[in-house]
Order: C-alpha cells, then sequence, then structure tokens
C-alpha cells in the first residue's frame, strides 16, 4: 500500500471502509456508503469549485478588457462570487404566468445536473475517478444531450417569445455541433481501443494532440458551441433575444443557469486535457497518484484560459454564419479526418512514434486542403448591396459655428 | 459491472438532488410578493399578444432530421471504432466506405440546399 501523502483519496476510503467493517456492517452495505460518500463529495466539490470559476473568469475577462474585474470584497476581491451568492440566494422567483410549471421548475435542475453528470467518468488520478465506464464516451455524450433538453425545456416551458426562440436557437446549434464533435471523438477511440476514459488517458503514452490534431480542434470548437458561450452565444444574444432560454427566470433558478455554463465550460476544458493532452499523465504520476491530480489541474487552467481568451477576445457569430462553419466545414472536416487517421493509423500499429508522425503529417496536410479548398469556397464573398452614399461634406456658407453637444 | 451502473445512478441522483436543494433553500429564504404587473410575460415593456406555443420555422426542423441521420451512424461506428485494433485492414476500409457513404448523404443534403439557413 502507498503512503497516505501519495494518494490520501485511496488512503481515506480504505481507512473508512475498514472502520465501517469494523462496526459489523455486511460488504455491500459498506460498497453502498462509500459510492454514496464518493458521488457526493464529487458532485459537491464541483458546485462548489464553481465559486472559484466564477471570479477566476471575470478577473480573467476584466484584464483582457483592461479593467481590473472584482477587487473590493476581499484580497483581489476573491471573496466577490460568495457575496454574489448571498445576495441571489435571496432573491424573489418571479414565476409569469401562464408557465408549464413542471417543465419550468425542472430545466435548471437539468442544466446543472447534465454538466455535473460528467464529472463521474473524469479520471482524476490514476486511481482516484468516480467510474471508469466501459461506455465514457457514450455517457459523456449522452450527458451532453441531457443539457439540450434543459435548454428546450426552460425555452418552451417560459411561455415567453423570446425564450421560444432561444430555445430553438439552442436546440439548433447544440444539436448541430453535437455531429461533429461525436465524430471527432472517435478518433481518440480508434487509437486507445476503448471507450473508457480511463483507458484513453492510459493508452496516451505520446498525447493524442499530436495524434490527432484536426480532431482536437473540432473538439475544442465544438464543445466551445456546446456550453452556448461567446463566440457562440446566439442562444443568449442580448442584443437580439434579450437572454433568450432563460429570460423568464430570476433568483437562483437563473442563477443555476449561470452555475451550469461556467461549470460546462470548465468541464470541457477538463474533458480536452483529459482525452487529447493525456489527462493525469506526466512523469512519476504512476507512482505517485497525487502528482498525476497536479498535472491534470495544470493542463486543465491552460485550456481553461484559452476558452476564457476565446471568450474576451471574438465577436458573436450570426447564425447562418455558426450553420455553415458547422454543416460546411466542421462536419466534412470530421469526417474526413476521420477516414485519414482510421488508413493512416491501421498499417504503423507495430510502431507508436512512426504512427504518431504519420497521423500528425497527414492531419496537417487535411486540415491545410481544408482550410485552403472547401473553408475558401463555402465562405461567402461580401457583396456591396447598393450604392456607396456620398460622404457628408458641409457647405462653407452653411456651416454653423461648433456646438458643445454635452456629451 | 453493475456496482458501475449503481454508482452512475447515485451520481445522477446526486447531481439532481445538489441543485433542486440550493433552489428549494432559496425558495425558503426568498420574499414571495407577487403582483400582476410583476408575473405578465416579460417583452420589453409591451404587453404579449397571442401565446409563445406556436408552430414555427421549419428550418430548425430540417436541421434536427440531418442531426439524426448523422446520430444514428455515429451509434454503428462506435463499435467499430472499439474494435479498431482487433480488424483486419480490410474490416477498416469497409467502416470507411461507409463513412464516405454518409459524406456522400452530406452532399446530398448540401445539395439540395438543407443547409441553408433561410
Amino acid at each position: 500500500m502507498t503512503p497516505w501523502y501519495q494518494d490520501p483519496v485511496q488512503f481515506i476510503a480504505e481507512w473508512l471502509r475498514g472502520v465501517l467493517l469494523g462496526w459489523g456492517m455486511p460488504p455491500s452495505g459498506v460498497e453502498l456508503v462509500l459510492t454514496v460518500l464518493g458521488a457526493g463529495t464529487i458532485a459537491l466539490l464541483a458546485m462548489l469549485w464553481v465559486v472559484f470559476l466564477i471570479w477566476y473568469e471575470r478577473k480573467l475577462i476584466g484584464r483582457i478588457q483592461d479593467r481590473f474585474g472584482p477587487n473590493r470584497v476581499g484580497p483581489w476581491g476573491i471573496f466577490q462570487p460568495i457575496a454574489d451568492m448571498l445576495k441571489i440566494f435571496t432573491k424573489e422567483y418571479i414565476t409569469p404566468e401562464g408557465v408549464d410549471r413542471v417543465p419550468y421548475n425542472l430545466a435548471p435542475i437539468l442544466a446543472v445536473a447534465s454538466v455535473l453528470l460528467i464529472w463521474a467518468v473524469i479520471p482524476f488520478t490514476m486511481t482516484v475517478m468516480g467510474v471508469n465506464l466501459n461506455v465514457g464516451i457514450v455517457y459523456i455524450i449522452a450527458s451532453g444531450g441531457l443539457g439540450v433538453l434543459g435548454i428546450i425545456l426552460a425555452g418552451w416551458s417560459s411561455n415567453n417569445k423570446y425564450a421560444l426562440l432561444g430555445g430553438f436557437r439552442a436546440v439548433a446549434q447544440l444539436v448541430s455541433y453535437e455531429v461533429p464533435m461525436v465524430v471527432s471523438l472517435l478518433i481518440p477511440v480508434i487509437l486507445a481501443g476503448s471507450l473508457g476514459v480511463n483507458d484513453i488517458v492510459m493508452a496516451q503514452r505520446i498525447p493524442y494532440l499530436l495524434s490527432a490534431p484536426v480532431a482536437a480542434l473540432i473538439f475544442f470548437i465544438t464543445s466551445m458551441a456546446e456550453t452556448g458561450r461567446s463566440p457562440f452565444d446566439l442562444t443568449e444574444a442580448e442584443s437580439e433575444i434579450v437572454a433568450g432560454f432563460n429570460i423568464e427566470y430570476s433568483g437562483l433558478k437563473f442563477g443555476m443557469f449561470y452555475v451550469a455554463e461556467f461549470l460546462h465550460a470548465f468541464t470541457v476544458s477538463l474533458l480536452f486535457a483529459t482525452l487529447f493532452l493525456g489527462g493525469w499523465r506526466g512523469p512519476l504520476a504512476e507512482q505517485v497518484p497525487l502528482l498525476g491530480f497536479v498535472y491534470l489541474v495544470v493542463k486543465t487552467f491552460v485550456v481553461y484560459f484559452v476558452v476564457i481568451l476565446f471568450r474576451g477576445s471574438l465577436p458573436r457569430f450570426r447564425i447562418d454564419q455558426m450553420m455553415d462553419l458547422n454543416w460546411k466545414l466542421l462536419t466534412p472536416l470530421a469526417l474526413v479526418s476521420l477516414v485519414v487517421s482510421a488508413l493512416v493509423a491501421k498499417p504503423l500499429e507495430e510502431m507508436p512514434l512512426a504512427q504518431t508522425l504519420a497521423l500528425l503529417v497527414s492531419n496537417g496536410i487535411v486540415l491545410i486542403l481544408f482550410i485552403e479548398g472547401t473553408g475558401k469556397k463555402v465562405q461567402r464573398k461580401r457583396e456591396i448591396v447598393g450604392k456607396p452614399r456620398p460622404l457628408a461634406v458641409p457647405h462653407p456658407e452653411e456651416q454653423q459655428p461648433a456646438q458643445s453637444t454635452g456629451g | 459491472m453493475l456496482s458501475e451502473w449503481l454508482y452512475v445512478g447515485v451520481f445522477f441522483l446526486i447531481a439532481m438532488f445538489l441543485p433542486a436543494a440550493a433552489i428549494f433553500i432559496a425558495g425558503i429564504l426568498a420574499p414571495k410578493k407577487p403582483n400582476p404587473i410583476k408575473s405578465s410575460t416579460y417583452e420589453c415593456g409591451i404587453e404579449t399578444v397571442g401565446p409563445a406555443w406556436i408552430q414555427f420555422k421549419a428550418q430548425y426542423y430540417i436541421y434536427t432530421l440531418v442531426f439524426l441521420v448523422f446520430d444514428v451512424e455515429v451509434v454503428l461506428l462506435f463499435p467499430w471504432a472499439v474494435a479498431y485494433h482487433q480488424l483486419p485492414l480490410f474490416a477498416v476500409v469497409e467502416g470507411v466506405i461507409f463513412i464516405l457513404i454518409l459524406l456522400g448523404g452530406l452532399l446530398y443534403a448540401w445539395r439540395k440546399r438543407a443547409l441553408e439557413w433561410l
């Protein structure tokens, strides 16, 4: 058995198992208690983690926009989300007349649950994970589908036209982007030969970012779209449909959508780090499991930083552009890269290094061909509609003395 | 095997319970003072005309149909992907042909202008 400081979670679990068995509980009962405790701990920690995420993201977005971000409550404003949380807990629920109550109240719960469910299969270290399901990838996709359900329920049950528009848009967007995402996830599955998330991590002697760069790129873009954040935040575009599907929500019911969005962004980074950057793998991670957790956190935060950078620097897509990007670029690209990877990887199975190199080169060629060929063809040419208007030049005689407009 | 799915079941219940409990507690703490104006449907200050539950734009439906085709296809591809290492080259090529047929389907939908946002 490893010393406690190398794998504290396993140590506590073993200790607890010993204590409970010592009390004379039946072994199956002990397993049930440990299962409930483990699941509860992961879910609760994920929920509480959001408090930190909100602060981190606001601070970073502030810096990107040349502001300070939260800096009043506590050192560096770190208690700001806690203050916000206390406030939102005492906010009134305004439930409009004519909402469909059951789906209306179920929607925020489903939105959070769909994201939390993904945490059940993520391996945090070599030994500490919720569960290594043999259909882990399918499970992750299915949990994502549950999130779509939450959003359409919210949009439909609110009995509000903006909410309905937001809900429709959300379904069109999330459902469409699921196609390239699922196809791109097939490539790590092919390389690892398993659907289990921990098996995929175990198989990554070389991170799959190198063997499947196109899949990684597609997964990153599509999962950004699945989170429904900028630049894909058409579902809640303020300037078009006010707040989209969550317009009629208030108090903590709205807060739950907010929590779900932030947690989803982080979960996506976690997934990306796990599936394409090697998860907990790193030097000595197999001897000292705690070190694997550190590697995972570092990798996740690198990806999360890029996610926030995307949010902070890109403007929102128009909806037809977004659909074109998905159906006319990402989906064919995902299918072609799947075909190429499957054909290239097969003859080189015995030589992992040569396989990685061949995959890297072929992926690069596919990407360049796509961007040069299809991508440019799909891109619409800018058309000038109407004649250019003459510039407004004031006539010298009619020129008024300059007036202060008062700001 | 069964204990794995037990874990997922327990996790699902907890994942549903945590937000539900938070919403419930906030409901106890929060004031409740509804009035007719406050609980009217929001539409930028204008009174709503007609119900929101209407038939609306078939374009979304077409996208969902195309999505359905691809989702079913991926379900068929997952076993192929898992068994990839045991498959001979012949079977891999068969899978590739399947994907190419699908790519043909995508091109068909494209040519039929099912992917245009109208």
